[in-house]
């Protein structure tokens, strides 16, 4: 069988609320479903890797394939956990150690 | 060489100079260089440049926009002499047929934008994209709507989007993705702006081009054109006096 890609993104949450990880990750797959449907997010294979409540910093896991779908579905985050929000992606690897090296 | 990029459409409060500055910053942060603020067309040159210094402060580089709203063909060509040397870009929103054919094929409109929710007045069709084409006018997309919207509309609006950028890329009509963003909340990155752009068919460098080649083009172009030495395309002024 081949090996699935994976991509790693680094994201930033900008909201005046301190959302959980739990909250934070159900933003995104709210936003990749709205966009995207149920069959559409099932091919992310999105997960949350690292959730820094007080930064508000993120690392989540995507398949390659689906990258620009997540991105596009990232961007159009409006709210999270019922606060308005932004999130933006500060780095995508496909290593956890390179995208921390990334983000230093 | 590395990419700079502009967002050609910042609604700001211009009488608050601090939300302004704030704004810019924040532009400048998420890795904007120029941004353009839609101006009344009574705003005076003053006003323009303190605007324009306030930017400066924020690191930004800062171009004049003007949004015309016409009601007719004649209404588009009187506003468009009374303005065209005070801004340096002019958008016109497109409510009628009449209006959008005259935009598209007058070479001193920059931008052409469209009702977002009234479907049956976007005009961006085939005829309209060979005016374009012509008339160096460049299509604007507004992202705020996108991230707005939900549910039928946006699908209705990602369907109507996707089949005027086919019809801007088949005839090459540049497409300016903007925010359209009054908060802080509603700008995003470049980057983010162009991944938007794949939701209604834009590649990856078509999408990085719609927040960076595009708009600069349009601003080059247009400085150029309202610099004092200006003669016309391809002629400029060098040197003046009895030795030349």
């Amino acid at each position: 069988m081949k090996r699935v890609k994976r991509r790693y993104l680094a994201l930033k949450l900008d909201s005046d609320g301190l959302p959980t990880g739990k909250e934070f990750i159900d933003a995104v797959w709210s936003a990749v479903t709205k966009l995207y449907g149920e069959h559409g997010a099932s091919l992310t294979s999105l997960s949350l890797i690292n959730y820094d409540g007080e930064k508000k910093t993120a690392v989540i896991r995507t398949s390659l394939a689906t990258l620009n779908m997540v991105r596009a579905s990232i961007a159009t985050i409006t709210s999270v956990a019922d606060k308005e929000a932004a999130v933006h992606i500060t780095a995508v690897s496909g290593t956890i150690k390179a995208l921390n090296k990334k983000t230093q | 060489m590395k990419r700079v990029f502009a967002d050609l459409h910042l609604r700001l409060n211009v009488k608050d100079v601090a939300a302004t500055l704030r704004m810019a910053s924040k532009a400048g942060a998420l890795g904007y260089s120029l941004v353009g603020v839609p101006l009344a067309p009574e705003t005076r040159a003053e006003e323009v440049e303190r605007l324009r210094t306030v930017c400066r402060e924020a690191g930004m580089d800062f171009v004049s926009r003007v949004d015309l709203r016409p009601r007719s063909q004649t209404d588009l060509t009187r506003q468009l002499r009374r303005l065209r040397r005070k801004f340096e870009v002019i958008c016109v929103s497109c409510e009628s047929k009449e209006v959008a054919r005259q935009a598209a094929k007058d070479r001193r409109v920059d931008l052409l934008s469209f009702p977002l929710l009234d479907f049956r007045r976007r005009f961006f069709d085939r005829a309209e994209a060979e005016l374009a084409r012509n008339g160096l006018a460049a299509l604007e997309v507004g992202i705020k709507p996108l991230l707005a919207l939900e549910g039928p509309a946006r699908v209705r609006l990602l369907s109507y989007l996707r089949r005027e950028t086919a019809i801007a890329k088949n005839y090459g009509v540049p497409v300016v993705i903007s925010s359209g963003a009054s908060q802080e909340l509603l700008l995003r990155k470049p980057r983010e702006m162009a991944a938007l752009g794949f939701l209604f068919g834009l590649d990856e460098v078509s999408g990085l081009d719609s927040v960076s080649r595009s708009p600069f083009a349009l601003v080059k172009r247009n400085r150029e054109k309202l610099d004092a030495r200006f003669v016309a395309p391809g002629i400029r002024v060098v040197k003046e006096g009895r030795d030349c």
